[in-house]
Protein backbone atom coordinates (compact mmCIF):
# COMPACT_ATOMS: atom_id res chain seq x y z
CA UNK A 1 0.00 0.00 0.00
CA UNK A 2 1.19 3.50 -0.64
CA UNK A 3 0.44 6.97 0.62
CA UNK A 4 -0.77 9.85 -1.50
CA UNK A 5 -0.10 13.51 -0.89
CA UNK A 6 -3.43 15.31 -1.16
CA UNK A 7 -2.70 18.88 -2.33
CA UNK A 8 -5.12 20.14 0.33
CA UNK A 9 -4.55 17.80 3.31
CA UNK A 10 -1.07 16.32 2.90
CA UNK A 11 0.07 12.73 3.00
CA UNK A 12 -2.59 10.12 3.78
CA UNK A 13 -3.09 6.38 3.35
CA UNK A 14 -4.30 5.07 0.02
CA UNK A 15 -7.50 3.78 1.65
CA UNK A 16 -8.69 7.38 2.15
CA UNK A 17 -8.81 7.91 -1.60
CA UNK A 18 -10.73 6.61 -4.53
CA UNK A 19 -9.30 6.29 -8.01
CA UNK A 20 -10.94 8.33 -10.73
CA UNK A 21 -9.33 6.80 -13.80
CA UNK A 22 -7.41 8.35 -16.65
CA UNK A 23 -7.25 12.17 -16.69
CA UNK A 24 -7.83 14.52 -19.61
CA UNK A 25 -10.54 12.52 -21.33
CA UNK A 26 -12.43 15.03 -23.41
CA UNK A 27 -16.15 14.44 -23.76
CA UNK A 28 -17.24 14.74 -27.38
CA UNK A 29 -19.86 17.37 -28.21
CA UNK A 30 -23.32 15.97 -29.03
CA UNK A 31 -22.53 16.45 -32.71
CA UNK A 32 -19.20 14.65 -32.51
CA UNK A 33 -20.81 11.95 -30.38
CA UNK A 34 -23.15 11.05 -33.18
CA UNK A 35 -20.22 9.34 -34.71
CA UNK A 36 -20.07 6.17 -32.65
CA UNK A 37 -16.26 5.99 -32.80
CA UNK A 38 -15.84 9.28 -30.98
CA UNK A 39 -18.34 8.39 -28.29
CA UNK A 40 -16.96 4.85 -27.88
CA UNK A 41 -13.45 6.23 -27.66
CA UNK A 42 -14.47 8.60 -24.88
CA UNK A 43 -16.34 5.89 -22.97
CA UNK A 44 -14.04 2.93 -23.37
CA UNK A 45 -10.69 3.57 -25.00
CA UNK A 46 -7.85 4.10 -22.52
CA UNK A 47 -4.10 4.64 -22.84
CA UNK A 48 -3.56 2.08 -20.04
CA UNK A 49 -0.04 3.42 -19.90
CA UNK A 50 2.88 1.29 -18.82
CA UNK A 51 5.02 4.10 -17.39
CA UNK A 52 3.91 7.64 -16.62
CA UNK A 53 0.12 7.79 -16.36
CA UNK A 54 -1.96 10.94 -15.86
CA UNK A 55 -4.95 10.17 -13.66
CA UNK A 56 -7.52 11.59 -11.25
CA UNK A 57 -7.90 10.81 -7.57
CA UNK A 58 -10.64 11.77 -5.13
CA UNK A 59 -9.93 12.30 -1.42
CA UNK A 60 -13.17 10.60 -0.49
CA UNK A 61 -12.54 10.12 3.25
CA UNK A 62 -10.81 13.49 3.61
CA UNK A 63 -11.52 16.85 2.06
CA UNK A 64 -13.65 15.27 -0.70
CA UNK A 65 -11.81 17.17 -3.41
CA UNK A 66 -10.52 15.94 -6.75
CA UNK A 67 -6.96 16.37 -7.95
CA UNK A 68 -4.65 15.05 -10.64
CA UNK A 69 -1.64 12.84 -10.39
CA UNK A 70 1.18 11.72 -12.67
CA UNK A 71 2.13 8.23 -11.50
CA UNK A 72 4.58 5.70 -12.79
CA UNK A 73 2.43 2.58 -13.18
CA UNK A 74 5.42 0.25 -12.95
CA UNK A 75 6.89 1.58 -9.69
CA UNK A 76 3.78 3.33 -8.28
CA UNK A 77 5.94 6.43 -7.78
CA UNK A 78 3.96 9.69 -7.72
CA UNK A 79 5.94 11.92 -10.02
CA UNK A 80 3.67 14.95 -9.86
CA UNK A 81 0.48 16.00 -8.11
CA UNK A 82 -1.44 18.96 -9.49
CA UNK A 83 -4.79 20.69 -9.30
CA UNK A 84 -7.60 20.44 -11.86
CA UNK A 85 -6.96 22.98 -14.60
CA UNK A 86 -3.21 22.93 -14.00
CA UNK A 87 -0.74 21.24 -16.28
CA UNK A 88 1.56 18.53 -14.93
CA UNK A 89 5.24 19.37 -14.95
CA UNK A 90 5.91 16.05 -16.64
CA UNK A 91 3.42 16.51 -19.45
CA UNK A 92 5.92 16.24 -22.30
CA UNK A 93 7.50 13.14 -20.84
CA UNK A 94 4.10 11.51 -20.34
CA UNK A 95 3.16 12.01 -23.94
CA UNK A 96 6.03 9.86 -25.15
CA UNK B 1 9.32 -38.74 -28.98
CA UNK B 2 7.79 -38.06 -25.60
CA UNK B 3 6.63 -40.77 -23.24
CA UNK B 4 3.03 -41.87 -23.08
CA UNK B 5 2.05 -41.44 -19.43
CA UNK B 6 0.28 -44.44 -17.89
CA UNK B 7 0.35 -46.57 -14.75
CA UNK B 8 2.61 -48.99 -16.61
CA UNK B 9 5.09 -46.26 -17.62
CA UNK B 10 5.12 -44.98 -14.05
CA UNK B 11 5.94 -48.47 -12.80
CA UNK B 12 8.60 -49.03 -15.47
CA UNK B 13 10.28 -45.75 -14.63
CA UNK B 14 10.15 -46.52 -10.93
CA UNK B 15 12.57 -49.40 -11.57
CA UNK B 16 15.10 -47.01 -13.09
CA UNK B 17 14.72 -44.49 -10.25
CA UNK B 18 12.72 -42.08 -12.43
CA UNK B 19 15.93 -41.02 -14.18
CA UNK B 20 14.88 -41.81 -17.72
CA UNK B 21 11.80 -39.64 -18.25
CA UNK B 22 12.18 -37.63 -21.43
CA UNK B 23 11.83 -33.85 -21.53
CA UNK B 24 8.19 -32.76 -21.47
CA UNK B 25 8.40 -30.31 -24.35
CA UNK B 26 10.99 -28.93 -26.73
CA UNK B 27 12.22 -25.38 -26.31
CA UNK B 28 13.98 -24.17 -29.46
CA UNK B 29 15.62 -21.29 -31.30
CA UNK B 30 13.26 -19.37 -33.61
CA UNK B 31 13.26 -20.04 -37.36
CA UNK B 32 13.12 -17.03 -39.68
CA UNK B 33 9.62 -17.82 -40.98
CA UNK B 34 6.43 -19.45 -39.68
CA UNK B 35 2.98 -19.83 -41.11
CA UNK B 36 1.53 -18.61 -37.81
CA UNK B 37 2.98 -16.86 -34.78
CA UNK B 38 1.29 -16.76 -31.39
CA UNK B 39 2.48 -14.10 -28.96
CA UNK B 40 2.26 -15.23 -25.33
CA UNK B 41 2.95 -18.66 -23.89
CA UNK B 42 0.20 -18.72 -21.29
CA UNK B 43 -2.75 -21.10 -21.28
CA UNK B 44 -4.53 -19.25 -24.09
CA UNK B 45 -1.50 -19.06 -26.40
CA UNK B 46 -0.52 -22.69 -25.83
CA UNK B 47 -4.10 -23.89 -26.25
CA UNK B 48 -4.32 -21.91 -29.51
CA UNK B 49 -1.09 -23.49 -30.77
CA UNK B 50 -2.25 -26.99 -29.83
CA UNK B 51 -5.63 -26.51 -31.49
CA UNK B 52 -4.11 -24.95 -34.62
CA UNK B 53 -2.02 -28.09 -35.05
CA UNK B 54 -4.59 -30.58 -33.83
CA UNK B 55 -7.89 -29.33 -35.23
CA UNK B 56 -6.77 -27.27 -38.23
CA UNK B 57 -3.64 -29.07 -39.39
CA UNK B 58 -1.42 -25.98 -39.17
CA UNK B 59 1.78 -27.17 -37.53
CA UNK B 60 4.29 -24.58 -38.74
CA UNK B 61 3.55 -22.47 -35.68
CA UNK B 62 5.70 -20.60 -33.16
CA UNK B 63 4.65 -19.60 -29.67
CA UNK B 64 6.78 -16.62 -28.61
CA UNK B 65 7.06 -16.15 -24.86
CA UNK B 66 9.11 -13.40 -23.25
CA UNK B 67 9.66 -15.33 -20.02
CA UNK B 68 8.84 -18.97 -19.44
CA UNK B 69 5.60 -20.66 -20.44
CA UNK B 70 2.87 -20.37 -17.85
CA UNK B 71 4.83 -17.69 -15.99
CA UNK B 72 2.21 -15.00 -16.55
CA UNK B 73 -1.29 -15.11 -15.11
CA UNK B 74 -1.56 -18.77 -16.02
CA UNK B 75 0.85 -19.55 -13.17
CA UNK B 76 -0.62 -16.96 -10.81
CA UNK B 77 -4.32 -17.64 -10.73
CA UNK B 78 -6.46 -19.49 -8.22
CA UNK B 79 -7.55 -22.08 -10.76
CA UNK B 80 -11.29 -21.72 -10.40
CA UNK B 81 -13.34 -23.17 -13.27
CA UNK B 82 -17.05 -22.31 -13.51
CA UNK B 83 -19.76 -21.17 -15.92
CA UNK B 84 -22.19 -19.45 -13.56
CA UNK B 85 -22.29 -16.18 -15.49
CA UNK B 86 -25.41 -14.19 -16.33
CA UNK B 87 -25.66 -13.61 -20.07
CA UNK B 88 -26.54 -16.31 -22.58
CA UNK B 89 -23.46 -15.66 -24.71
CA UNK B 90 -21.15 -15.98 -21.72
CA UNK B 91 -22.79 -19.04 -20.18
CA UNK B 92 -22.46 -20.81 -23.53
CA UNK B 93 -18.83 -19.78 -23.90
CA UNK B 94 -17.77 -20.66 -20.36
CA UNK B 95 -19.73 -23.90 -20.32
CA UNK B 96 -18.12 -24.99 -23.59
CA UNK B 97 -14.82 -24.52 -21.80
CA UNK B 98 -15.89 -26.64 -18.80
CA UNK B 99 -16.77 -29.40 -21.25
CA UNK B 100 -13.27 -29.22 -22.71
CA UNK B 101 -11.83 -29.43 -19.19
CA UNK B 102 -13.89 -32.53 -18.46
CA UNK B 103 -11.97 -34.53 -21.07
CA UNK B 104 -8.66 -32.65 -21.03
CA UNK B 105 -6.55 -35.08 -18.98
CA UNK B 106 -7.48 -37.95 -21.31
CA UNK B 107 -7.07 -35.95 -24.51
CA UNK B 108 -3.67 -34.54 -23.54
CA UNK B 109 -2.53 -37.71 -21.75
CA UNK B 110 -1.58 -35.34 -18.95
CA UNK B 111 -3.11 -35.15 -15.50
CA UNK B 112 -4.38 -31.60 -15.10
CA UNK B 113 -5.94 -32.55 -11.75
CA UNK B 114 -9.34 -31.24 -12.81
CA UNK B 115 -11.59 -31.72 -9.81
CA UNK B 116 -15.30 -30.89 -9.98
CA UNK B 117 -15.81 -30.40 -6.29
CA UNK B 118 -18.43 -27.69 -6.69
CA UNK B 119 -18.47 -23.97 -6.22
CA UNK B 120 -20.60 -22.08 -3.76
CA UNK B 121 -21.41 -18.42 -4.29
CA UNK B 122 -22.76 -16.90 -1.05
CA UNK B 123 -25.51 -14.31 -0.72
CA UNK B 124 -25.55 -11.89 2.24
CA UNK B 125 -28.45 -9.54 1.56
CA UNK B 126 -31.86 -9.37 -0.07
CA UNK B 127 -30.37 -7.91 -3.22
CA UNK B 128 -27.71 -10.65 -3.26
CA UNK B 129 -30.52 -13.21 -3.04
CA UNK B 130 -32.28 -11.56 -5.98
CA UNK B 131 -29.04 -11.49 -7.96
CA UNK B 132 -28.26 -15.19 -7.43
CA UNK B 133 -31.91 -16.12 -8.03
CA UNK B 134 -31.93 -14.34 -11.34
CA UNK B 135 -28.57 -15.81 -12.27
CA UNK B 136 -29.57 -19.38 -11.34
CA UNK B 137 -32.63 -19.17 -13.58
CA UNK B 138 -30.58 -17.70 -16.42
CA UNK B 139 -27.91 -20.38 -16.11
CA UNK B 140 -30.48 -23.20 -16.07
CA UNK B 141 -32.23 -21.71 -19.06
CA UNK B 142 -28.98 -21.60 -21.02
CA UNK B 143 -28.24 -25.24 -20.32
CA UNK B 144 -25.65 -25.14 -17.56
CA UNK B 145 -26.14 -26.24 -13.95
CA UNK B 146 -26.95 -24.09 -10.94
CA UNK B 147 -28.93 -24.64 -7.74
CA UNK B 148 -30.10 -22.35 -4.96
CA UNK B 149 -29.31 -23.42 -1.40
CA UNK B 150 -30.96 -22.29 1.84
CA UNK B 151 -28.77 -21.36 4.82
CA UNK B 152 -29.47 -24.82 6.27
CA UNK B 153 -28.24 -26.48 3.10
CA UNK B 154 -25.17 -24.25 3.12
CA UNK B 155 -24.45 -25.39 6.67
CA UNK B 156 -24.84 -29.02 5.58
CA UNK B 157 -22.45 -28.44 2.68
CA UNK B 158 -19.91 -26.57 4.83
CA UNK B 159 -20.15 -27.53 8.51
CA UNK B 160 -17.40 -25.05 9.46
CA UNK B 161 -19.04 -21.93 8.06
CA UNK B 162 -20.15 -19.12 10.33
CA UNK B 163 -23.57 -18.28 8.91
CA UNK B 164 -24.18 -15.52 11.41
CA UNK B 165 -21.25 -13.35 10.49
CA UNK B 166 -21.52 -9.58 10.28
CA UNK B 167 -23.46 -9.87 7.02
CA UNK B 168 -25.27 -13.18 7.65
CA UNK B 169 -25.33 -15.81 4.93
CA UNK B 170 -28.87 -15.86 3.54
CA UNK B 171 -28.40 -18.46 0.84
CA UNK B 172 -26.08 -19.55 -1.92
CA UNK B 173 -25.76 -20.41 -5.58
CA UNK B 174 -24.19 -23.82 -6.05
CA UNK B 175 -22.63 -24.99 -9.28
CA UNK B 176 -21.75 -28.66 -8.80
CA UNK B 177 -19.71 -28.83 -12.01
CA UNK B 178 -17.58 -25.92 -10.75
CA UNK B 179 -14.01 -27.06 -10.33
CA UNK B 180 -10.41 -26.36 -9.55
CA UNK B 181 -7.48 -27.65 -11.58
CA UNK B 182 -3.69 -27.59 -11.62
CA UNK B 183 -2.81 -24.48 -13.62
CA UNK B 184 0.82 -25.35 -14.50
CA UNK B 185 -0.22 -28.81 -15.61
CA UNK B 186 -2.61 -27.33 -18.14
CA UNK B 187 0.14 -25.16 -19.63
CA UNK B 188 2.65 -28.03 -19.69
CA UNK B 189 0.09 -30.47 -21.08
CA UNK B 190 -0.79 -28.17 -23.99
CA UNK B 191 2.89 -27.37 -24.57
CA UNK B 192 3.84 -31.03 -24.61
CA UNK B 193 1.12 -32.04 -27.06
CA UNK B 194 1.69 -28.98 -29.27
CA UNK B 195 5.43 -29.61 -29.61
CA UNK B 196 4.71 -33.25 -30.36
CA UNK B 197 2.59 -32.05 -33.29
CA UNK B 198 5.43 -29.84 -34.56
CA UNK B 199 4.82 -26.47 -32.87
CA UNK B 200 7.93 -24.53 -31.79
CA UNK B 201 7.88 -23.06 -28.30
CA UNK B 202 10.34 -20.20 -27.99
CA UNK B 203 10.95 -18.97 -24.46
CA UNK B 204 12.96 -15.95 -23.27
CA UNK B 205 12.05 -14.15 -26.46
CA UNK B 206 10.12 -10.89 -26.31
CA UNK B 207 8.07 -9.45 -29.16
CA UNK B 208 9.19 -5.84 -29.62
CA UNK B 209 7.27 -4.76 -32.72
CA UNK B 210 5.42 -5.68 -35.88
CA UNK B 211 6.15 -4.88 -39.50
CA UNK B 212 2.79 -3.93 -40.98
CA UNK B 213 2.22 -3.22 -44.68
CA UNK B 214 -1.14 -2.30 -46.21
CA UNK B 215 -2.90 -3.17 -42.99
CA UNK B 216 -1.36 -6.62 -42.84
CA UNK B 217 1.39 -8.02 -40.59
CA UNK B 218 4.43 -9.22 -42.55
CA UNK B 219 6.78 -9.99 -39.72
CA UNK B 220 7.23 -9.98 -35.98
CA UNK B 221 10.26 -8.35 -34.39
CA UNK B 222 11.65 -10.12 -31.38
CA UNK B 223 14.67 -9.90 -29.11
CA UNK B 224 15.93 -12.95 -30.98
CA UNK B 225 15.46 -11.69 -34.50
CA UNK B 226 12.82 -11.04 -37.10
CA UNK B 227 10.22 -13.69 -37.90
CA UNK B 228 8.22 -13.57 -41.11
CA UNK B 229 4.66 -14.79 -40.85
CA UNK B 230 1.20 -14.78 -42.45
CA UNK B 231 -0.87 -14.80 -39.28
CA UNK B 232 -0.44 -13.48 -35.75
CA UNK B 233 -2.46 -14.31 -32.64
CA UNK B 234 -2.14 -12.22 -29.48
CA UNK B 235 -2.68 -13.89 -26.10
CA UNK B 236 -0.75 -11.71 -23.67
CA UNK B 237 -3.38 -10.82 -21.02
CA UNK B 238 -2.15 -7.81 -18.99
CA UNK B 239 0.20 -6.77 -21.80
CA UNK B 240 -2.53 -6.55 -24.46
CA UNK B 241 -2.45 -2.74 -24.61
CA UNK B 242 1.32 -2.77 -25.08
CA UNK B 243 1.12 -5.19 -28.02
CA UNK B 244 -1.83 -3.33 -29.56
CA UNK B 245 0.21 -0.10 -29.32
CA UNK B 246 2.94 -1.84 -31.32
CA UNK B 247 0.39 -2.84 -33.94
CA UNK B 248 -1.19 0.62 -33.98
CA UNK B 249 -4.67 0.10 -32.55
CA UNK B 250 -6.42 0.98 -29.30
CA UNK B 251 -8.09 -1.45 -26.90
CA UNK B 252 -10.74 -0.80 -24.25
CA UNK B 253 -8.57 -2.41 -21.60
CA UNK B 254 -7.18 -1.35 -18.24
CA UNK B 255 -4.49 -3.42 -16.54
CA UNK B 256 -4.80 -3.76 -12.77
CA UNK B 257 -3.12 -5.96 -10.15
CA UNK B 258 -4.97 -8.95 -8.73
CA UNK B 259 -3.47 -10.90 -5.88
CA UNK B 260 -3.89 -14.17 -4.05
CA UNK B 261 -2.21 -16.07 -1.25
CA UNK B 262 -1.95 -19.54 0.25
CA UNK B 263 -1.86 -20.78 3.82
CA UNK B 264 0.19 -23.59 5.24
CA UNK B 265 -1.10 -27.01 4.11
CA UNK B 266 -3.85 -28.72 6.13
CA UNK B 267 -5.71 -32.01 6.07
CA UNK B 268 -8.89 -31.73 3.96
CA UNK B 269 -11.11 -29.13 5.66
CA UNK B 270 -12.93 -27.45 2.82
CA UNK B 271 -15.11 -29.47 0.50
CA UNK B 272 -15.62 -27.03 -2.37
CA UNK B 273 -14.65 -23.58 -3.52
CA UNK B 274 -16.52 -20.79 -1.72
CA UNK B 275 -16.99 -17.27 -3.03
CA UNK B 276 -18.48 -14.21 -1.47
CA UNK B 277 -18.71 -11.27 -3.82
CA UNK B 278 -20.36 -9.09 -1.20
CA UNK B 279 -17.78 -9.38 1.52
CA UNK B 280 -14.99 -9.73 -1.03
CA UNK B 281 -13.14 -13.00 -0.70
CA UNK B 282 -13.01 -16.53 -1.96
CA UNK B 283 -11.28 -19.69 -0.84
CA UNK B 284 -10.62 -23.24 -2.00
CA UNK B 285 -8.33 -26.01 -0.81
CA UNK B 286 -5.67 -27.29 -3.18
CA UNK B 287 -4.81 -30.97 -3.41
CA UNK B 288 -1.61 -30.13 -1.55
CA UNK B 289 -3.79 -28.99 1.35
CA UNK B 290 -3.11 -25.27 1.19
CA UNK B 291 -6.07 -22.92 1.41
CA UNK B 292 -5.95 -20.73 -1.67
CA UNK B 293 -7.43 -17.32 -0.88
CA UNK B 294 -8.17 -14.40 -3.16
CA UNK B 295 -10.24 -11.24 -3.41
CA UNK B 296 -10.77 -8.24 -5.64
CA UNK B 297 -8.40 -6.24 -7.80
CA UNK B 298 -6.67 -3.03 -6.90
CA UNK B 299 -8.66 -0.15 -8.35
CA UNK B 300 -5.88 1.60 -10.30
CA UNK B 301 -3.88 0.86 -13.44
CA UNK B 302 -0.57 -0.74 -12.53
CA UNK B 303 2.08 -2.98 -14.02
CA UNK B 304 3.90 -3.40 -10.73
CA UNK B 305 3.15 -7.10 -10.24
CA UNK B 306 2.31 -6.14 -6.68
CA UNK B 307 -1.04 -5.63 -5.04
CA UNK B 308 -2.07 -3.24 -2.30
CA UNK B 309 -1.91 -4.45 1.29
CA UNK B 310 -5.39 -3.09 1.96
CA UNK B 311 -6.83 -5.64 -0.49
CA UNK B 312 -5.24 -8.46 1.54
CA UNK B 313 -6.65 -7.01 4.72
CA UNK B 314 -10.15 -6.90 3.19
CA UNK B 315 -10.07 -10.48 1.98
CA UNK B 316 -8.55 -11.89 5.16
CA UNK B 317 -11.17 -10.10 7.27
CA UNK B 318 -13.88 -11.69 5.16
CA UNK B 319 -12.37 -15.18 5.34
CA UNK B 320 -12.00 -14.96 9.10
CA UNK B 321 -15.62 -13.86 9.40
CA UNK B 322 -16.80 -16.83 7.35
CA UNK B 323 -14.41 -19.42 8.78
CA UNK B 324 -13.28 -18.33 12.25
CA UNK B 325 -11.37 -21.58 12.69
CA UNK B 326 -8.90 -20.54 9.97
CA UNK B 327 -7.86 -17.49 11.95
CA UNK B 328 -4.56 -18.82 13.23
CA UNK B 329 -3.29 -20.30 9.97
CA UNK B 330 -0.01 -18.97 8.70
CA UNK B 331 0.28 -17.45 5.26
CA UNK B 332 3.01 -19.06 3.18
CA UNK B 333 3.09 -17.06 -0.03
CA UNK B 334 1.40 -14.05 -1.56
CA UNK B 335 1.68 -12.80 -5.15
CA UNK B 336 -0.03 -10.72 -7.81
CA UNK B 337 -0.68 -10.82 -11.53
CA UNK B 338 -1.62 -8.06 -13.93
CA UNK B 339 -5.07 -8.61 -15.34
CA UNK B 340 -6.62 -7.03 -18.42
CA UNK B 341 -10.05 -5.65 -17.53
CA UNK B 342 -12.59 -4.67 -20.17
CA UNK B 343 -15.46 -2.26 -19.44
CA UNK B 344 -18.09 -5.04 -19.56
CA UNK B 345 -15.83 -7.64 -17.88
CA UNK B 346 -16.17 -9.93 -20.89
CA UNK B 347 -13.29 -11.05 -23.08
CA UNK B 348 -12.21 -9.86 -26.52
CA UNK B 349 -12.00 -12.81 -28.92
CA UNK B 350 -11.77 -10.98 -32.15
CA UNK B 351 -10.27 -9.89 -35.40
CA UNK B 352 -8.35 -6.63 -35.07
CA UNK B 353 -7.89 -3.58 -37.31
CA UNK B 354 -4.77 -5.35 -38.64
CA UNK B 355 -6.13 -7.82 -41.18
CA UNK B 356 -4.20 -10.97 -40.28
CA UNK B 357 -3.89 -10.32 -36.55
CA UNK B 358 -6.29 -11.80 -33.99
CA UNK B 359 -6.69 -11.34 -30.27
CA UNK B 360 -7.76 -13.61 -27.43
CA UNK B 361 -7.55 -11.31 -24.43
CA UNK B 362 -9.38 -9.05 -22.04
CA UNK B 363 -10.15 -12.04 -19.84
CA UNK B 364 -9.43 -9.93 -16.80
CA UNK B 365 -9.72 -11.82 -13.57
CA UNK B 366 -11.32 -14.93 -15.03
CA UNK B 367 -9.55 -16.40 -18.03
CA UNK B 368 -7.83 -19.43 -16.60
CA UNK B 369 -10.99 -21.50 -16.95
CA UNK B 370 -11.36 -20.49 -20.56
CA UNK B 371 -7.84 -21.25 -21.77
CA UNK B 372 -9.19 -24.30 -23.66
CA UNK B 373 -12.06 -22.52 -25.44
CA UNK B 374 -10.27 -19.18 -25.93
CA UNK B 375 -7.34 -20.92 -27.60
CA UNK B 376 -9.63 -23.07 -29.74
CA UNK B 377 -11.60 -20.05 -30.97
CA UNK B 378 -8.48 -18.04 -31.77
CA UNK B 379 -7.03 -21.05 -33.59
CA UNK B 380 -10.16 -21.21 -35.74
CA UNK B 381 -9.96 -17.50 -36.54
CA UNK B 382 -6.27 -17.82 -37.42
CA UNK B 383 -6.81 -20.89 -39.57
CA UNK B 384 -9.93 -19.80 -41.46
CA UNK B 385 -10.11 -16.03 -41.02
CA UNK B 386 -13.76 -16.45 -40.01
CA UNK B 387 -15.31 -15.71 -36.64
CA UNK B 388 -16.85 -18.76 -34.92
CA UNK B 389 -20.40 -18.31 -33.54
CA UNK B 390 -19.29 -18.64 -29.93
CA UNK B 391 -16.77 -15.81 -30.41
CA UNK B 392 -18.96 -13.41 -32.40
CA UNK B 393 -20.55 -11.62 -29.40
CA UNK B 394 -17.07 -10.91 -28.03
CA UNK B 395 -15.80 -8.90 -31.00
CA UNK B 396 -13.91 -5.68 -30.51
CA UNK B 397 -16.63 -3.90 -32.48
CA UNK B 398 -19.12 -4.30 -29.60
CA UNK B 399 -17.57 -1.24 -27.95
CA UNK B 400 -18.68 0.83 -30.94
CA UNK B 401 -22.12 -0.70 -31.38
CA UNK B 402 -22.81 -0.69 -27.65
CA UNK B 403 -23.90 -4.35 -27.62
CA UNK B 404 -21.91 -5.16 -24.50
CA UNK B 405 -21.91 -8.49 -22.65
CA UNK B 406 -22.20 -7.19 -19.10
CA UNK B 407 -20.71 -9.60 -16.58
CA UNK B 408 -19.83 -7.07 -13.89
CA UNK B 409 -21.83 -8.86 -11.19
CA UNK B 410 -20.65 -12.37 -12.04
CA UNK B 411 -16.98 -11.50 -12.09
CA UNK B 412 -16.26 -8.87 -9.45
CA UNK B 413 -14.66 -11.10 -6.84
CA UNK B 414 -15.54 -14.46 -8.31
CA UNK B 415 -12.82 -15.24 -10.83
C1 LIG C 1 -4.39 -13.74 -8.55
C2 LIG C 1 -5.19 -14.19 -9.74
C3 LIG C 1 -6.25 -15.07 -9.58
C4 LIG C 1 -6.98 -15.52 -10.67
N1 LIG C 1 -7.95 -16.45 -10.47
C5 LIG C 1 -8.58 -17.00 -11.52
C6 LIG C 1 -9.51 -18.07 -11.32
O1 LIG C 1 -9.72 -18.54 -10.19
N2 LIG C 1 -10.15 -18.58 -12.41
C7 LIG C 1 -9.94 -18.09 -13.66
O2 LIG C 1 -10.56 -18.58 -14.60
N3 LIG C 1 -9.05 -17.07 -13.89
C8 LIG C 1 -8.37 -16.52 -12.85
N4 LIG C 1 -7.46 -15.51 -13.05
C9 LIG C 1 -7.29 -14.95 -14.41
C10 LIG C 1 -6.38 -15.84 -15.26
O3 LIG C 1 -5.19 -16.09 -14.58
C11 LIG C 1 -6.07 -15.19 -16.60
O4 LIG C 1 -7.22 -14.65 -17.20
C12 LIG C 1 -5.48 -16.20 -17.57
O5 LIG C 1 -4.48 -16.97 -16.94
C13 LIG C 1 -4.92 -15.51 -18.79
O6 LIG C 1 -4.24 -16.45 -19.58
P1 LIG C 1 -3.40 -15.98 -20.80
O7 LIG C 1 -2.79 -17.16 -21.41
O8 LIG C 1 -4.23 -15.11 -21.67
O9 LIG C 1 -2.31 -14.99 -20.18
P2 LIG C 1 -0.93 -15.26 -19.40
O10 LIG C 1 -0.92 -16.55 -18.70
O11 LIG C 1 -0.65 -14.03 -18.61
O12 LIG C 1 0.08 -15.39 -20.59
C14 LIG C 1 0.50 -14.29 -21.37
C15 LIG C 1 1.96 -14.46 -21.66
O13 LIG C 1 2.36 -13.47 -22.60
C16 LIG C 1 3.70 -13.16 -22.34
N5 LIG C 1 4.03 -11.89 -22.99
C17 LIG C 1 3.59 -10.65 -22.66
N6 LIG C 1 4.13 -9.72 -23.46
C18 LIG C 1 4.93 -10.39 -24.33
C19 LIG C 1 5.76 -9.97 -25.41
N7 LIG C 1 5.89 -8.69 -25.75
N8 LIG C 1 6.45 -10.93 -26.09
C20 LIG C 1 6.32 -12.25 -25.76
N9 LIG C 1 5.55 -12.69 -24.74
C21 LIG C 1 4.86 -11.76 -24.04
C22 LIG C 1 3.78 -13.12 -20.84
O14 LIG C 1 5.09 -13.31 -20.38
C23 LIG C 1 2.84 -14.26 -20.43
O15 LIG C 1 3.51 -15.47 -20.15
C24 LIG C 1 -6.69 -15.03 -11.97
C25 LIG C 1 -5.64 -14.13 -12.15
C26 LIG C 1 -4.88 -13.73 -11.06
C27 LIG C 1 -3.73 -12.77 -11.29
ZN1 LIG D 1 -7.67 16.08 0.93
Amino acid sequence: MFQIECPYCGKRELTEYSYGGEANLIRPTPVEAEESQAWAGYLFSRTNKRGLHLERWFHVFGCRKWFNVARNTITNEFVDIYLPGEKPQVDEQAKK
Amino acid sequence: MTHHFSAASLLRNAFSGHKNWSQQFRSVEPESKYQAVIVGGGGHGLSAAYHLAREFGITNVAVIEKGWIGGGNTGRNTAMVRSNYLQQDSVKLYDASIKMWESMSQKLNYNVMFSQRGLLHLAHSVSDMQEIGRRAHAINMFGADAELLSPGQVREWLPDINLNCRFPVMGALLQRRGAIARHDAMAWGYARCATELGVDIIQNCEVTGFEINNGQVRSVHTTRGRIETDTVGLAVSGHSTHLADMAGFRLPIETVPLQALVTEPLKPVLKSAVISASIHAYVSQSDKGELVIGGGTDPYVAYSNQGGFDEIETMMTAIKELFPNYSRLRIMRQWAGMVDLTPDRSPIISKTPVRNMYIDGGWGTGGFKTSPIGGLLMAEMMAKDTVPDLAAPFALSRFNTGVLVDEGAASSVAH
